[in-house]
């Protein structure tokens, strides 16, 4: 029987199939971070600990300040998610990356980056953008409080089989396009619904031609297309970038002889298809409060009248009222009041040099804040100039973490405020009370730096 | 968590579609003890606005618009919702994990298509009925619906189980696996 990758990763994973369909699946990796807080209270109240520490690994990072690491932290609410969690680690003996370890980051940066992350591992963490990992060819997924202090206490999970689905992209991206591009409009086409209840195999000759952290901005966003899941066959790419990392395995090549055999096979079936030409990508926004309301810069906003009926006018009304746009209104030109760079989306090296690389030797007329997803993506990237090309260009550089892709830190964008980010969510109020968020590239971030509105970063080049 | 088996009370609806769980409980209030309650952070933001729907209702129904749910991993979204009273959402379709957190926590997920929910929406507020052992819905004009429930997520919410108890009754088959996968998958442990 010919398998997808989604299907052996599953079958080797599930220990009993229960009568409802579901099966318990082996975790091969939790990810905990600061907001896993509730869990731990769960596990305590029931008298339980964490059943495979080994297995368990601890970041900060939706918590963390990103203007210092000097301690003590200043907001005392903030310095205690941090203490809570380094005690659950201590009192369950896991290992940590605490605000001040050389390998601290956020965690779907942090773990493929230590070679926790491999090809063929289920990998499960509080928060839904662990879909970030299936660029390893691994099955992530995020997950609620519950069912965290669930695989704490047992290391398994009960997951029905999700349905399979494949976007193959054959072709090659445009220059001045990324991964970025590529993801928001496959979102735009099939929509925040659009694969709810499927993990999503990105697939063809425009992925396989994308580097790891490329992939990993396409396999990050999934989730905001409703995905369970985003995945992509593991090659020679992938191989290349864990070869050497502190946590790959010992015996490197049985490893990547067993990860060999995990690609699709050429004759399995998948629930949907779905083919895009990567010509046809070209740089995009968001205009509305759904990444599904993602449009090339070329295009205008949409009007409520060219809706169907009454509820899509309704909802399009809705978003232009809370964005402050016009029907009609050009996206090309709309004026902004900041930029953030960073996330665990667009956060990483690759990220940062392509924002520097538009921004080298021009001036940003908007503030902007920039944060790499790592300690070691800020250390890679200093030692290449770039912090210094961002502060020249007037914009400031951060210490690692979430910071303004949500604003838990105390990184806020003010009511009113219109952000260009690299982050992943649009929605209302993401990025504080009011602000109002569009999505899109680093290199297209930096652009709107330049010009304080959305703009075409191909007239840039 | 409580129980569920039958409920009656009053229904509200919001139209939009693609609700995210940022909106049902903003980012800021996730540092917050469960103990005090979750209630007041239920759609904090959005209840600024004198027109937003749950303003002057308190629902125990909601019926909303299609991805209800979607985005953040956030429990506290649940959380929010049962501390308010909300002990069931019927939507067209739900955000996966929004589902499955609704699940542990008591919170009846309801599934049915969108041409039969916009109808229903423009009724409400409206006092609705629902009956979960049978399967069943009443509106407020009488009419009812059946509708579709995973038999083991019924089970769960009627008869409050506890999770990890009943996933070790597996223990042998969990330790069977360790053994075989320690020595088939060398490579899968952490380096
Ligand atoms: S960077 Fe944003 S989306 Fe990513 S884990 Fe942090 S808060 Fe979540």
């Amino acid at each position: 029987m010919p398998k997808t990758l989604l299907e052996k990763i599953w079958d080797a994973h599930a220990i009993v199939t229960r009568e409802d369909g579901a099966s318990l699946l082996w975790v091969d990796r939790h990810f905990v971070h600061e907001g896993s807080f509730h869990a731990f209270g769960m596990l305590d109240h029931a008298g339980r600990r964490v059943l495979r520490p080994d297995l368990t690994f601890g970041v900060t990072d939706h918590y963390v300040p990103s203007h210092s690491r000097a301690l003590p932290i200043a907001d005392p609410e903030v310095a205690g998610m941090i203490d809570r969690l380094r005690g659950n680690a201590r009192h369950n003996g896991f290992d940590l990356m605490d605000p001040n370890d050389p390998r601290q980051g956020i965690v779907h940066v942090a773990g493929p980056e230590q070679g926790l992350t491999l090809p063929g591992l289920t990998i499960v963490c509080g928060d839904s953008h662990t879909s970030t990992h299936g660029a390893f060819g691994a099955l992530g997924f995020g997950i609620g409080a519950s069912e965290v202090s669930h695989v704490l206490a047992t290391q398994t999970i009960w997951q029905r089989r999700p349905h399979a689905m494949r976007i193959a992209i054959d072709g090659t991206l445009p220059a001045g396009v990324a991964a970025k591009d590529l993801i928001l409009s496959i979102i735009g086409k099939i929509g925040a619904g659009g694969a709810t209840g499927h993990v999503i195999e990105y697939a063809g000759s425009a992925i396989r031609a994308l580097g790891m952290e490329a992939r990993m901005t396409i396999c990050n966003m999934s989730i905001e297309a409703g995905a369970r899941a985003g995945m992509v066959a593991p090659d020679d790419t992938t191989f290349a970038f864990l070869a050497g990392r502190p946590r790959a395995p010992r015996d490197f090549d049985a490893a990547v002889a067993a990860w060999r055999t995990l690609p699709t096979d050429d004759d399995a079936r998948f629930d949907r298809e779905i083919t895009l030409s990567a010509a046809e990508i070209a740089p995009t926004v968001t205009w509305g409060t759904s990444p599904e309301t993602a449009l090339p810069i070329t295009a205008s906003v949409p009007d409520p009248a060219g809706a169907s009926d009454a509820a899509g006018r309704g909802r399009i009304a809705e978003q232009l009222d809370y964005m402050g746009l016009q029907p009609g209104q050009a996206l090309d030109g709309i004026r902004i009041d900041r930029v953030f760079i960073g996330s665990c989306t667009n956060g990483r090296l690759s990220d940062l040099r392509a924002a520097a690389a538009v921004l080298r030797g021009r001036r940003a007329t908007v503030p902007g804040l920039v944060v790499p997803g790592s300690v070691p993506v800020k250390r890679q990237a200093e030692a290449e100039g770039l912090d210094r090309v961002f502060l020249g260009a007037g914009l400031q550089w951060g210490e690692p973490g979430c910071s303004m892709c949500v604003g838990m830190n105390g990184d806020l964008v003010p009511p009113g405020e219109r952000c260009a980010a690299t982050s992943n969510r649009n929605f209302v109020g993401r990025q504080g009370p009011g602000a109002r968020t569009h999505l899109m590239s680093p290199a297209m971030a930096a652009a709107a730096a330049i010009a304080g509105a959305l703009t075409d970063v191909r007239r840039l080049a | 968590m409580t129980a569920f088996v039958t409920l009656e009370g009053e229904a509200v609806a919001i139209e939009a579609a693609n609700v995210d769980t940022d909106q049902m409980i903003p980012a800021r209030f996730l540092r917050k003890d469960r103990n005090a309650g979750y209630q007041n952070f239920l759609f904090h933001d959005l209840r600024q606005d004198p027109a937003f729907p749950l303003n002057g209702h308190a629902p125990v129904v909601l019926v909303t618009g299609p991805n209800f749910g979607c985005g953040s991993s956030r429990e506290g979204a649940v959380y929010a919702l049962v501390d308010a009273g909300v002990r069931c959402v019927i939507a067209p379709s739900f955000g996966d994990i929004f589902a499955s957190n609704a699940a542990k926590n008591g919170l009846l997920t309801i599934t049915l298509p969108e041409s039969q929910l916009r109808a229903v929406r423009s009724e409400l507020p409206g006092r609705v009925a629902v009956d979960l052992p049978a399967q069943c819905i009443r509106w407020p004009d009488g009419r009812t619906d059946a509708f579709e429930i995973d038999p083991f997520r019924k089970r769960c919410l009627i008869e409050d189980l506890d999770d990890v108890a009943l996933t070790f009754e597996h223990r042998a088959a969990i330790d069977a696996f360790c053994a075989r996968d320690r020595s088939g998958r060398l490579w899968a442990q952490p380096g």
